[in-house]
């Protein structure tokens, strides 16, 4: 069992959990993730690590309740435990001196690409980050982005919040005005695709973190396989980080919907449970 | 009792019904059909059956035990040499093994080692449970990597020898293929479960969700974590695809995941257990080995209309166990022999709808010996399909071997070790089972945990002698 040590809301549907896994505190590096199985009779959920305090042997989890797993687990509270938390998993970034880079978050991959930033500012590089969201409620961790940045840059859908627009609205205006050599762009699968887009012209390296549908994330299944290229890759060991001009973005946002309809039978059959209709569900 | 008389069938449930529920497919002996079967037994002075048996149970032995009706002398003889009678008398392919080599086989029908086996384990599961003794305590530290067959049988006979044992797994339950692989129809989980309750009585620590190479690494264990040994018993957990056209489209599984999905997850207990799969109408799975007829009987319990094998060699070459082909055939998984995919198509959504056979003909034998699989040039058809499940073979995960320092590894990946011993080029570092044999059997995963047990204890007693 791990446990929960701290809870925080950071939006309306955006929870961060600081749990208790000092074997994964020790190993974690940014990147990497990690494997949640709340209970008995939950699937195993991939989550990033968006940080580790490797004395207090916490990690911390940052997830957006989107389906069925992630409202359940929004539903601990801290001093709780999740039954199973497994990792690291995946290859960890590459970090190095590459001179300018570009951070991009978007929504709750705002989580996963703190680390990167932070390890990228510690190694020397210039760090402009871009976060941005479909709204304000949906944006998070501006200070600790802020500080770890030279410069933060927001963008949101409606405007309330930075600027009103899109992260790669803005990644075109810092590329105009800056010469970038890498750029890291973690989030929904759209937003990974179009700043791939948006930088393919100038050739400029952007890594893209995939979050395919897992089960065992040590690469026993090739359920999470993705296409880079020509050839087709294992996420949860090959990656989870890929070149993102090499990214076959159409089949992986199609390989992301295959559950659609069983993911809305759990939440009907919950709902049921939740108002008595069947004797024992769970 | 005359030498004709003739082995004694194992009820099992009617096929009509057992293909749509995941309940044990054989139901095992009465005591009277068990009598009656070890009755049978001419009790050799030079078993051969015993050199069948790649872990040398003394088959005569607990056969004689049953007749004299002294069960829990049964059990004792059993357990000298098998940690896992109930797992092995359901799933050990004893047509090749022990049965194979009985002498009442040579003129008629061989003794039912394998369900007599059955019957004394499940007989002793039946009974409370006495916590096994505790032997004198060693000082030194084993770890084992991985919980299959041969890491359990390892840890066992390691604990039994006073070491101190703790198995290292990368799921969140024990028991490797055991327990994600073999389906409950076939292998009951809690069946697994009990044995591996017995291991944990003899004082074997189990820390799951700990991946080896990632959440700590071999060197570790050796160098920070205390341990004097290790033993790897990773398995054959890499699915091979075949590379063509189509196969990530929706709907296409590696028989890993579809049965991991199934059994692992319990998929088919949907929604109340959360993890889904998805199956149609109409299922392929391509390949004709256990792992496939798994698989194609998975497929109709789970509701699929039809299911197929499709294999590019004919009936003859089939590499599954001949009871295992015989009940998929009575439950009606159908087979389309000399046929395999060679591309797929989907829908606008990523679905999978149809697939494009190539036939073959068999042509002169080849290095296995089995006859060679030609195609019929521009002899194709077209099949409509909603899953189509790869069950082409496995080979071995890369995270222990890679992530290892000094590990010799063949061309294919699999772990360097001594068949006799499982000594491998790195002092201190065992391995067995899959990893180093390739996808092989439980019983020879057994038997490689056995010989590295000994192995290991022969390395730590010169250590501490030194
Ligand atoms: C390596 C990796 C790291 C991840 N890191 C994070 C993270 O830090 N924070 C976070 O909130 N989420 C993260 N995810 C995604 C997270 O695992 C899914 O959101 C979660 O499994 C959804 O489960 P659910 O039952 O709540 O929703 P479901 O009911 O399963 O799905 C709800 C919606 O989400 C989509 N969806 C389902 N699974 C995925 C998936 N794996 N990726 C993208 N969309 C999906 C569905 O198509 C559906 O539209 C990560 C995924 C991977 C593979
Ligand atoms: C569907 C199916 C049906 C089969 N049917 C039969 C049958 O009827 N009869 C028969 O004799 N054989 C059968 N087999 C084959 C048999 O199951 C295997 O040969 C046997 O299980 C191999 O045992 P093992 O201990 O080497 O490995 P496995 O059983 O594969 O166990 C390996 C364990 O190691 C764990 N592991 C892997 N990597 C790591 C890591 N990095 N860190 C920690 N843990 C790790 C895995 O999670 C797993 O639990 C079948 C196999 C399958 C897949
Ligand atoms: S372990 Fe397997 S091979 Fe040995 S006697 Fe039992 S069934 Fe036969
Ligand atoms: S060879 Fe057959 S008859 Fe002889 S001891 Fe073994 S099982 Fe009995
Ligand atoms: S999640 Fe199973 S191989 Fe990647």
């Amino acid at each position: 069992m791990y446990k929960i040590v701290r809870k925080e809301n950071l939006g309306s549907s955006v929870v961060q959990f600081d749990v208790e896994a000092p074997k994964i505190a020790a190993k974690a590096k940014s990147g990497q993730f990690i494997i949640v199985r709340l209970d008995e009779q939950s699937e195993r959920i991939p989550l990033t690590i968006a940080d580790y305090d490797r004395e207090a042997g916490t990690i911390t989890m940052i997830f957006q309740a989107v389906g069925f797993s992630t409202n359940a687990l929004k539903t601990l509270e801290a001093g709780d435990s999740i039954l199973d938390v497994v990792g690291p998993l995946g290859t960890a970034s590459e970090i190095e001196n590459y001179g300018t880079v570009v951070c991009i978050g978007g929504g709750v991959g705002i989580a996963p690409v703190y680390p990167i930033a932070r390890d990228l500012k510690e190694a020397g590089n210039k760090v402009i980050s871009i976060i941005g969201a479909r709204n304000e409620d949906l944006l998070f961790w501006k200070d600790k982005m802020a500080a770890i940045s030279d410069e933060l840059l927001i963008a949101t859908d409606d405007g309330s919040a930075g600027i009103k627009g899109f992260v790669t609205d803005v990644l075109k205006s810092v590329m105009d005005r800056e010469n970038v050599d890498r750029v890291w762009a973690i989030g929904p699968m759209v937003m990974m695709k179009a700043v791939a887009n948006t930088t393919r012209p100038s050739g400029v390296k952007t890594i893209v973190s995939l979050n395919p549908i897992m089960v065992d994330g040590t690469g026993m299944c090739g359920g999470c396989r993705v296409q880079i290229g020509t050839e087709t890759k294992f996420a949860c060991v090959d990656g989870p980080e890929f070149d993102g001009h090499l990214v076959d973005f159409d089949l992986a946002m199609r390989r992301s919907s295959v559950y659609k309809t069983e993911e809305l039978q759990a939440v009907e059959h919950d709902h049921q449970c939740r108002i008595g209709g069947i004797g024992k569900c769970h | 009792m005359p030498l004709k008389a003739p082995r004694t069938s194992m009820p099992a449930q009617d096929p009509a019904e057992r293909s749509h529920n995941f309940k044990e497919v054989a139901l095992g002996y009465t005591a009277e059909m068990a009598k009656t079967e070890a009755s049978r037994c001419l009790d050799c002075k030079n078993p051969l059956c015993v050199k069948g048996c790649p872990v040398e149970v003394d088959i005569p032995g607990f056969i004689r035990a049953i007749v004299s009706d002294d069960m829990s002398g049964a059990v004792d003889v059993l357990k000298q040499k098998n940690n896992l009678p109930a797992v092995c008398g359901r799933v050990c392919p004893q047509e090749s093994q022990c049965e194979s080599k009985c002498v009442l086989g040579i003129k008629g029908e061989s003794v039912a080692i394998g369900r007599l086996e059955r019957y004394t384990a499940d007989w002793d599961m039946a009974q409370t449970f006495k916590a096994p003794e505790k032997p004198e305590p060693k000082s030194e530290r084993v770890a084992i990597v991985g919980s299959g067959p041969a890491g359990l049988t390892a840890a066992a006979d390691l604990a039994k020898m006073g070491y101190q044992v703790t198995i290292f797994e990368a799921l969140h339950t024990p028991g490797g293929v055991l327990m994600y692989g073999i389906p409950e129809f076939r292998l009951p989980k809690a069946i697994v479960q009990q044995e591996i309750d017995y291991i944990r009585a003899l004082g074997v620590q189990i820390e799951v969700n700990a991946v080896v190479g990632k959440t700590v690494l071999v060197d570790e264990l050796l160098d920070t974590e205390g341990f004097d040994a290790v033993f790897i018993g990773t398995g054959a957990g890499l699915p091979n695809f075949m590379n063509i056209p189509g196969e990530n489209l929706n709907g296409v599984y590696s028989s890993n995941e579809f049965l991991t999905r199934t059994n692992l997850m319990k998929a088919y207990d949907f929604p109340n257990y959360h993890t889904p799969i998805k199956i149609g109408k109409k299922v392929a799975v391509i390949g004709a080995g256990n792992v496939a007829m798994d698989a194609a009987r998975t497929a109709l319990r789970l509701g699929a209309e039809e299911s197929y094998i499709v294999y590019r060699r004919s009936a003859a070459e089939m590499p599954a166990r001949h009871e295992e082909i015989e009940h998929a055939e009575e439950e009606g998984v159908q087979f389309r022999l000399l046929h395999s995919p060679i591309a797929y198509e989907g829908d606008e959504k990523g679905q999978l709808t149809k697939m494009t056979l190539q036939r073959f003909e068999l042509g002169e034998p080849d290095a296995s010996g089995r006859r060679r699989p030609m195609p019929i040039e521009g002899d194709t058809v077209e099949m409509p399909i909603d899953t189509v499940v790869v069950a082409i073979g496995q080979g071995p995960n890369p995270l222990v071997p890679h992530s290892t320092e000094g590990l010799e590894l063949t061309k294919k990946g699999n772990i360097v070790a001594d068949e006799e011993t499982g000594v491998t080029s790195r002092d201190g570092v065992f391995a067995g089972g899959d990893i180093v044999t390739g996808a092989a059997t439980v019983i020879l995963a057994m038997g490689a945990g056995k010989k590295s047990a000994r192995a290991i204890d022969a390395y730590l007693n010169a250590k501490r002698d030194q």
